[in-house]
């Protein structure tokens, strides 16, 4: 437990230093996720030992959200008699990014007759 | 024996109260959660929220004090997004069937998010900082920020706007993708990881692994994918 949680964050310095270094535009955690993927690539036996550590973590995702999710309703008056607009196009744009995201997916999927699985 | 203001004294001077708190106030949204059958609508992270903010608010804690406790649980935002590569790594081959549809939607929908939040705000009247706040909402927070910032947004309203997207696209891709009869779960998962970020991550991964490692996959991409597409967007306006 204590060495899986290591590794992990080692992954996250070596991701967060690299896009410093290298001024990427990406978070320090994605590319902390690139290096952990490539090392299970190279390592496939690590993949089922970290497997439930990682796995018991994903699976409370959610959770993570929460500190944030506070910290926006204290902020919210700061869009002031904008609210409701912005809300709306909030709505809107999500539902129209979705529609339109999933349909470019399995349009493509379809031409290049891959079958979905 | 001590009376109550000590006590209080003590606990809101302590990181325990909050981080207790906040952990509590998912387990009840998370149960609500389950009890409905996994409703999109019943939203734990949405339930957990307004508890929380309910109870600052009957306490007078500023925010501060409350993230003194949560920001443990916030660091592992980080821990988790590593982690995420255990299921792009259990799911690798069928990943990398789908580059091109994934390569397909990665234009469409960053494009769609920002042209269309840009569109409808525009045409309510919307001008200036808080407009160029809302270009980024679909991307990662930590990103999103950036990117506001580059552009002459506010950080802070973007952050705002990056959370109600998540929440949003949490709680209407269910129901919407089942209206529109799209069964391809490796599609769901990627539009909505691709718009909603890690809370739309969150969500698909209570619906099931490929779904959540699909949408892990189109967050990442779509940091990349928005800093590149804002600029130039934005020239439209």
């Amino acid at each position: 437990m204590i060495g899986h949680l290591t590794v992990i964050l080692g992954f996250q310095l070596l991701g967060e230093v690299s896009v410093r270094a290298l001024g990427l535009p990406i978070p320090g955690p994605v590319l902390g996720m690139v290096y952990f993927l490539l090392l299970l690539i190279l390592r496939p036996s690590f993949a089922n030992a970290i497997k439930s550590t990682a796995q018991g973590l994903l699976a409370h995702l959610s959770l993570l959200f929460v500190p944030a999710g506070v910290g926006v309703v204290g902020h919210i008056q700061t869009l002031g008699s904008d609210v409701g607009v912005i809300l709306i196009s909030i709505i809107l744009s999500t539902i129209a990014a979705i529609v339109a995201s999933v349909y470019a997916f399995t349009l493509t999927a379809k031409l290049m007759g891959g079958a979905d699985d | 024996m001590t009376d109550f203001q000590d006590i209080w004294t003590y606990l809101s001077s302590e990181p325990l109260l909050w981080l207790t708190a906040t952990l509590a106030a998912y387990i009840v949204g998370d149960s609500l959660f389950r009890a409905s059958g996994k409703k999109a609508v019943v939203n734990p992270v949405l339930i957990a929220v307004t508890l929380l903010a309910g109870a600052l608010m009957l306490t007078s804690t500023p925010y501060e004090t409350y993230f003194d406790g949560a920001k443990f649980v916030h660091f592992m935002l980080g821990p988790a997004t590593v982690c995420l590569a255990v299921p792009l790594y259990l799911n690798l081959q069928k990943v990398g069937k789908s580059i091109i549809p994934m390569l397909v939607a990665l234009i469409v929908g960053p494009l769609t998010a920002v042209g269309t939040a840009l569109g409808i705000a525009y045409a309510f009247g919307i001008r200036g900082e808080v407009l160029l706040s809302l270009a980024p909402k679909s991307v990662t927070a930590p990103v999103a920020m950036g990117i506001s910032e580059s552009i002459g947004g506010s950080p802070t309203l973007t952050a705002v706007m990056v959370i109600l997207t998540g929440i949003t696209g949490a709680i209407v891709c269910t129901p919407l993708l089942n209206a529109l009869k799209i069964t391809d779960y490796r599609a769901r998962g990627f539009a909505v990881g691709l718009t909603s970020h890690g809370i739309g991550t969150a969500r698909a991964f209570q619906v099931n692994e490929t779904a959540g490692t699909f949408a892990g996959v189109g967050m990442g991409a779509n940091a990349l994918a928005t800093a590149i597409l804002v600029p130039l967007v934005l020239t439209l306006f």
